[in-house]
C-alpha cells in the first residue's frame, strides 16, 4: 500500500513537471520525504500506544485514573457494536452530537457570514461596530454556555445557540478582513466597465474574500466540536458530553477515552471535509497558499 | 496611408478636456496633481501621453475613463460631460488584473457577463481576440500559469472584447519585454488602423510614444501640466524601421531635450 502510494505521487510530481514550462510559480513537490514522514508518524503511533499499555500493566496503574489501551479498544467495540436508537450506544449520542455541531456550525458561520457581508459594504457601519465586535471576540463564549442552558433548557436547541457563539465571531472577523483586503484594482476593473455594485461583489470581492472567509470557517469547525461538548457537560439528555459523564461517573476511564476518540474522529472528519469544500473552491489557489489561509 | 491631417470629417474635440484640475486631499496638506490642462482629442485619433514619474498622467487617465472625479474644469466626451464610467470606453492597466479564478476565456469573457452582451457571439470574439494576441491554446489556462507578458495581452484582448470606441491605455506595455512590446505595438496599431477607434495611451517610453501616436502629449510633472502637444507626421502603418527615419528622431530628441531637465524620468 505504501509502495503504491508512493508511486501515484511519484507521477502526479511526474505530470507536474511535464506542465511546469506553462507554470510560472508552482513550487517543486518532492515525493519521497512525505511518504517517507507518513510511515515514521505511524511508527511513532504504534511505539506510543505500545509504551502506553506496557507502562500500565507495568506500574499496576488503577484502570480508573488511567486505563490500558486495550481496554480502550473493547470500550470504544462494545459502543460501536450498538444499534442507532441504544441509549448506552455510540452511534445514538454521536449523533445527536453530529447533529448539534453541523447545525450549529451552519447557522452560526451563516449569520457571521451574511452580517460580515453586510457590514463590509457600509464603512461606517462597520468602523462603528468594530470595536464592539473586538471586545466580544475576546469574551470567552463558554462562559454563558450555563446561562444558555437556563435559557432554552436540556435540548438539542441550546447546544445549537452556544456553537452558533462560538462560530459566529470568526467567521465574522475573517469575513470583514478579507473583504477589505480585496485588490482595489479588481473594483476599478469592474468600474471600468460600469459595472452595478452586485456586480462588483459577485464577480470581484465575494471571489477575492473567499480564501479568508474560508480560513474563518476552519477555526468555526474546530470551535463547534468544543461548543458541542461543554454544551452537553452543563446540562443535555443525550450526547457524548452526557455518555463521558455518565462513564465517568461509573469510573469507567476506558469508555470515556473512549468516547474521545469518536469525537476527535468526528472532528477529523469535519475538518476534512471543510478541507475538500475549501480545495474545490479555492481551486484556482495554488496548494501551498490554500492550505497557509487557514492560519491567516 | 494617413495622417492626422486627412482623417477629415471626425469630430476635432471627441474628447475635450478644458482647464482641468485635480487636487487630493484636503486644504494646505493635499497634492495638485493635475493643473489647467487643456486639450481635445480628435474621434479615432491615436493620442500618446508621455511624461515623468509623478507627472499625473494615470490621473489624467483615470479621469477620462470615468473612475476618478476632477476638482476644476470641463471635461467632455462625444459631446457629454464625463460623469462616472461608460460602456463604450475600454481600459487597460498597468498591470493585467485578471481574476485569478477565472480562466483566461473566462477572463476576457468578463466585459459581455457584466455588460450582458449575448454570450455566444461574445465567446467567439473572445477567441479571435485571444487569437490575436497570440493566447490560442492558453484559454483555458488560469492567470497564474501565463508570464507577466502573456497576463498583459489577455487584459488587452479583455478591454476589447466590447468593441468600446475609446480605449484607454495606461502603460499597457510596460512589463513586456522589448521583442514582445515591439509586436503589441505593431499590433495595437493594426487594430486601431482597422477599428476607427480613439486611443488614448500612456508610456514611459519615447520611441513607443512617437511610434504609435498621431500626436504625443508630453507632460512634466508636480503640478501635472501639459507642457506640449507634438504631431508625428509620419505615414501610417509605420514599421519598426520608421525609428530611422529623421523625422522620427527629430520628434524624439524634441520630447528628450524637453525632459533632459527633469532628471526624475524613468
Amino acid at each position: 500500500m505504501t509502495t503504491a502510494m508512493l508511486s501515484t505521487t511519484e507521477s502526479q510530481a511526474a505530470s507536474d513537471e511535464s506542465s511546469a514550462s506553462l507554470a510560472v510559480r508552482r513550487p517543486l513537490r518532492r515525493a519521497n520525504p512525505l511518504a517517507s514522514t507518513r510511515v515514521q508518524s505511524i511508527l511513532l503511533l504504534v511505539a506510543l500506544l505500545g509504551s502506553w499499555e506496557a507502562a500500565v500493566r507495568f506500574f499496576k496503574v488503577p484502570k480508573h485514573l488511567v486505563p490500558p489501551v486495550s481496554d480502550i479498544v473493547v470500550a470504544l467495540w462494545r459502543g460501536l457494536a450498538t444499534g442507532p436508537l441504544a441509549k448506552d450506544g455510540f452511534w445514538y449520542h454521536g449523533g445527536v452530537t453530529v447533529a448539534e455541531i453541523v447545525l450549529g456550525f451552519i447557522v452560526g458561520s451563516g449569520i457571521g457570514l451574511a452580517i460580515g457581508i453586510v457590514v463590509s459594504q457600509m464603512p461606517r457601519v462597520e468602523a462603528l461596530l468594530e470595536p464592539y465586535v473586538a471586545a466580544l471576540q475576546s469574551v470567552p463564549k463558554v462562559a454563558v454556555a450555563p446561562i444558555i442552558v437556563v435559557w432554552l433548557g436540556f435540548g438539542i436547541g441550546s447546544k445549537v445557540v452556544i456553537i452558533c457563539l462560538l462560530t459566529f465571531f470568526p467567521v465574522l472577523v475573517t469575513s470583514i478582513a478579507g473583504f477589505k483586503a480585496v485588490d482595489p484594482d479588481r473594483i476599478d476593473l469592474l468600474r471600468s466597465l460600469s459595472a452595478t455594485q452586485w456586480q462588483i461583489f459577485r464577480k470581484a470581492k465575494f471571489p477575492s474574500a473567499l480564501p479568508y472567509i474560508f480560513a474563518g470557517l476552519n477555526m468555526a469547525a474546530a470551535f463547534s466540536v468544543v461548543g458541542a461538548v461543554v454544551g452537553e457537560f452543563v446540562g443535555a439528555q443525550a450526547g457524548l458530553g452526557v455518555l463521558i459523564l455518565q462513564m465517568e461517573a461509573q469510573a469507567d476511564t476506558g469508555g470515556s477515552f473512549a468516547v474521545c476518540v469518536v469525537l476527535s474522529v468526528i472532528g477529523i472528519v469535519l475538518t476534512a471535509l471543510l478541507r475538500r469544500i475549501q480545495r474545490s473552491v479555492l481551486h484556482w489557489m495554488p496548494a501551498d497558499t490554500s492550505q497557509r489561509t487557514v492560519n491567516v | 496611408m494617413s495622417t492626422t491631417r486627412e482623417r477629415a470629417g471626425k469630430r476635432p474635440d471627441y474628447i475635450s478636456v478644458e482647464g482641468l484640475s485635480k487636487h487630493f486631499g484636503d486644504g494646505g496638506d493635499g497634492v495638485l496633481a493635475l493643473k489647467s490642462i487643456d486639450c481635445h482629442i480628435e474621434e479615432g485619433s491615436f493620442v500618446t501621453i508621455v511624461g515623468p514619474s509623478g507627472c499625473g498622467k494615470s490621473t489624467l487617465l483615470r479621469i477620462l475613463a470615468g473612475l476618478l472625479d476632477h476638482s476644476i474644469g470641463r471635461v467632455m466626451l462625444d459631446g457629454q460631460p464625463i460623469d462616472g464610467t461608460r460602456r463604450d470606453v475600454g481600459v487597460v492597466f498597468q498591470s493585467s488584473i485578471l481574476l485569478p479564478w477565472r480562466t483566461i476565456l473566462e477572463n476576457v469573457m468578463l466585459p459581455a457577463e457584466v455588460l450582458g452582451l449575448p454570450m455566444k457571439p461574445a465567446r467567439e470574439r473572445a477567441m479571435q481576440l485571444l487569437h490575436m494576441v497570440r493566447l490560442e491554446g492558453f484559454e483555458h489556462k488560469l492567470p497564474r500559469q501565463l508570464s507577466g507578458g502573456m497576463q498583459q495581452r489577455a487584459s488587452i484582448a479583455r478591454a476589447l472584447l466590447h468593441d468600446p470606441k475609446i480605449l484607454l491605455m495606461d502603460e499597457p506595455f510596460g512589463a513586456l519585454d522589448a521583442m514582445t512590446r515591439e509586436r503589441m505595438n505593431l499590433e495595437l496599431q493594426r487594430i486601431w488602423m482597422e477599428s476607427g477607434k480613439t486611443v488614448v495611451l500612456i508610456t514611459h517610453s519615447i520611441p513607443e510614444a512617437v511610434f504609435l501616436g498621431d500626436r504625443v502629449f508630453v507632460m512634466s510633472p508636480r503640478p501635472g501640466t501639459l507642457e506640449r502637444v507634438l504631431p508625428i507626421d509620419l505615414p501610417r502603418p509605420r514599421a519598426m524601421d520608421v525609428m530611422s527615419h529623421p523625422t522620427f528622431a527629430a520628434a524624439s530628441a524634441s520630447i528628450r531635450e524637453r525632459f533632459s531637465h527633469a532628471a526624475s524620468f524613468d
